[in-house]
């Protein structure tokens, strides 16, 4: 960190207390930051998981308990002036205030934006979300024997609640407006085969159909029909938290746009789900809602902050627990020209896949892989291969069928 | 300074991050990339990567107890 930089920078203002905020919080003080560190979140409790809410929280493994990303202790340790329960209504860039919902106004030297996304909803009825502790607990209570979901969206949260939902004995209708669920994120022949494990499971995945409201015992099809169910989970993607920055002068495209180095102007960084950033690694903007992207880009945008002026250029990672498949990608996957198989076999639903844009390695995606398999590649693409050096050095047989 | 680690196994989600950031301490099990723990009173010289490690892991798996 530069003196400057320490010496100006008393009040750091976080806005947004989930893992981005928490990491943000958490790195400055072990890169000496003393000031006051003003910690804002609009859900009442202390930072918590969201990765679960899917998985062991749904299905009944975990209770909530095992979501504190923070004991009590560390938290203290961290002496933060944390206001939960409590949203930013607006930001004043000139007086260097973020305007609170219950009227207060924090003013700060140094400010991090990291409010996230909220789920996009459809309209007509109410229908379930998935994003919080709260929506978890509520969609848990409605699955079961003698229980139907519809799910409407087959991304990786609706693919991992409808498999859930069907594990739990709850009847699933799984609702997907594309021929093939995910293929524009990992390609169709992956695709597919996730598609296969929906059906293998008993859930009635219906591609090609899309929903246009949420009606009274089901919900209302693109040909005008009615898909009935009991309970209704809308997972059709999120929007980025971003209208209280309207009228900051800061640029908003979706998401908060910021540079290289996380910077959205002068002492404001974003991190995090609502962070549009420019990865020099890939050589594009993007905007990641994957939990490893949430830590490492809040531990970056505090870094750059206190002036470490470092570019934020990760191989974004994630992870899909589905059925009995453990899926995890590295990579900037989506946009890809060519996916490749390069271990094992799709129908055994146990192989290593790689990806390519342009002319570059730019992606892996292994279900019931080791790890060792799959780190080379993770390697590679950290180091910018070309695509025919990295086939060559780590998949010779491949590249002969090539 | 000692630092003391535990992992908390069933929470990991086998992203590796641990084991880029601080091979000397951490490892992967083969079959299901769940965390194995190398060395719980690492060395000095070990702490701040092991510190990020327990920052960014995603599972937040890690516990650090400083003493």
């Amino acid at each position: 960190m530069s003196a400057s930089s320490a010496d100006t920078l008393r009040r750091v203002v976080i806005v947004g207390a989930s893992a981005a905020g928490l990491t943000a919080a958490e790195t400055l003080r072990r890169s000496g930051h003393t000031g006051t560190i003003t910690l804002i979140g609009d859900e009442p409790a202390a930072p918590y998981d969201r990765p679960p809410l899917s998985k062991e929280i749904l299905n009944g493994a975990w209770g909530p308990d095992r979501l504190p990303l923070r004991t009590e202790a560390d938290l203290d340790a961290l002496g933060l002036d944390t206001r939960y329960g409590r949203t930013a209504a607006s930001l004043d860039r000139v007086a260097r205030t973020v305007l609170l919902s219950d009227g207060t106004e924090v003013p700060y030297d140094g400010l991090i934006v990291a409010t996230g996304v909220r789920p996009r909803r459809l309209p007509g009825a109410p229908a379930h979300t998935l994003r919080t502790l709260d929506d978890a607990l509520a969609l848990k209570g409605r699955l079961g024997p003698g229980r139907s979901l519809a799910v409407v969206g087959a991304g990786f949260l609706g693919a991992e609640a409808a498999a859930v939902a069907a594990d739990l004995g709850t009847r699933v209708t799984l609702l997907e407006p594309a021929s093939v669920p995910l293929a524009h994120a990992i390609g169709e022949d992956i695709g597919r085969v996730l598609a296969q494990a929906h059906l293998d499971h008993g859930v009635a995945l219906r591609t090609g159909t899309g929903v246009t409201e949420v009606v009274s015992g089901g919900v209302r099809l693109d040909d005008g029909s009615v898909a009935e169910a009991d309970t209704v989970l809308v997972a059709i993607g999120s929007r980025p938290n971003t209208e209280w920055l309207t009228g900051s002068g800061l640029t908003l495209d979706d998401g908060l746009v910021c540079d290289e180095f996380c910077a959205a102007a002068p002492g404001v960084y974003g991190a995090g789900d609502v962070a549009r950033w420019h990865n020099p690694l890939f050589g594009t903007s993007m905007r990641v809602e994957h939990r490893t992207n949430a830590a490492e880009q809040g531990m970056a945008a505090a870094r750059n902050l206190l002036g470490a002026r470092q570019p934020f250029a990760p191989v974004p990672y994630f992870w899909s627990d589905q059925y009995d498949m453990k899926i995890r990608a590295y990579g900037y996957l989506r946009g890809h020209d060519e996916v490749r198989v390069v271990e094992g076999s799709l129908t055994d639903r146990k192989f290593l896949a790689v990806y390519r844009t342009g002319e570059r390695l730019s992606g892996v995606l292994a279900i019931g892989m080791p790890p060792k398999s799959i780190r080379p590649w993770q390697r590679s693409i950290a180091a910018g291969a070309p695509w025919g050096g990295a086939l060559s050095a780590l998949a010779p047989s491949a590249e002969a069928t090539a | 300074m000692n630092l003391k680690v535990e992992v908390d196994v069933p929470k990991c989600v086998a992203s590796g991050q641990c084991v880029m950031l601080a091979p000397e301490v951490f490892d992967q099990r083969d079959d299901d990339g769940m965390v194995i723990l190398l060395d719980d009173t690492p060395p000095a010289e070990l702490h701040d990567a092991v510190r990020e490690s327990a920052t960014v892991c995603p599972a937040a798996a890690i516990r650090l107890a400083e003493s």
